[in-house]
């Protein structure tokens, strides 16, 4: 699937997308996050205070509860500052 | 009509637009979003989420559909860098009567600033950061909320 990085969570990890097999036992969208963290320095930087990340699963915006069986995109950002 | 684009807009040509040839248009309102200076700001880049960005921004303009009696929504919101004075975003609501465009624009900037991805990274001089939500952003969001129940 594809995972895609916005604003600082981008800078951190220092990737803007990349298309990755996730681990058989990761469910959900916190899951994806534990196992981001143990992918390097610059992941576990970026997700290290997990509750400031927001997440969407195929452009639409989740909870870190969701599960991401069914997702074909996932993206991880800082909470939105448009307008 | 959502638009996400570089350039800047023309706030007549949209009203024009918003109101078409319709002879049942009473009432249209048009908020505009600039760039201030605040703090030595010097430019602000503005990234967003290509695809989700105009996703979020038809799914707010049909729930303002949903409550209010709209003949037309349009929001226009700018990417890139921009200085102090430039343009952001514009919204315009066309309905028969003021309550319902008034309420519509109010309520489109709000779900606007909490939903549709984008992110303001903020130069000032030197310096430079991805600013922070403000939590009063999300309280004016949580306002139309608990007018709904």
């Amino acid at each position: 699937m594809k995972l895609r990085y916005f604003a600082w969570v981008r800078e951190k990890t220092g990737v803007s997308e990349e298309e990755i097999d996730l681990p058989a036992n990761v469910a959900t969208v916190s899951d994806v996050i534990a196992w981001l963290k143990t992918r390097g320095p610059e992941f576990e930087h970026a997700f290290k205070n997990s509750e400031a990340v927001r997440a969407a699963i195929d452009m639409s915006h989740v909870e870190q509860t969701h599960s991401v069986s069914d997702a074909h995109e996932i993206a991880f950002f800082p909470p939105v500052t448009g307008g | 009509m959502i638009r996400v684009q570089e350039q800047d807009f023309d706030i007549k040509t949209e009203i024009n637009a918003a109101t078409g040839m319709s002879k049942d248009v009473g009432a249209v309102v048009s908020f505009t979003g600039i760039v201030r200076s605040d703090d030595g700001l010097t430019a602000m880049t503005l990234e967003h989420y290509p695809g989700m960005t105009e996703r979020e921004l038809n799914r707010i303009a049909l729930l303002a559909k949903t409550k209010w009696p709209l003949q037309s929504v349009r929001i226009i919101h700018r990417i890139g860098r921009l200085t102090p004075g430039e343009n952001i975003v514009l919204v315009v609501t066309a309905s028969r009567h003021r309550q319902a465009a008034f309420n519509a624009a109010n309520f489109l900037m709000d779900y606007l600033k909490t939903d549709a991805p984008f992110w303001k990274y903020e130069e000032r001089g030197r310096d430079a950061l991805w600013i922070e939500r403000r939590t009063s952003d999300e309280n004016a969001r949580a306002r139309w909320e608990q007018i709904e129940d």
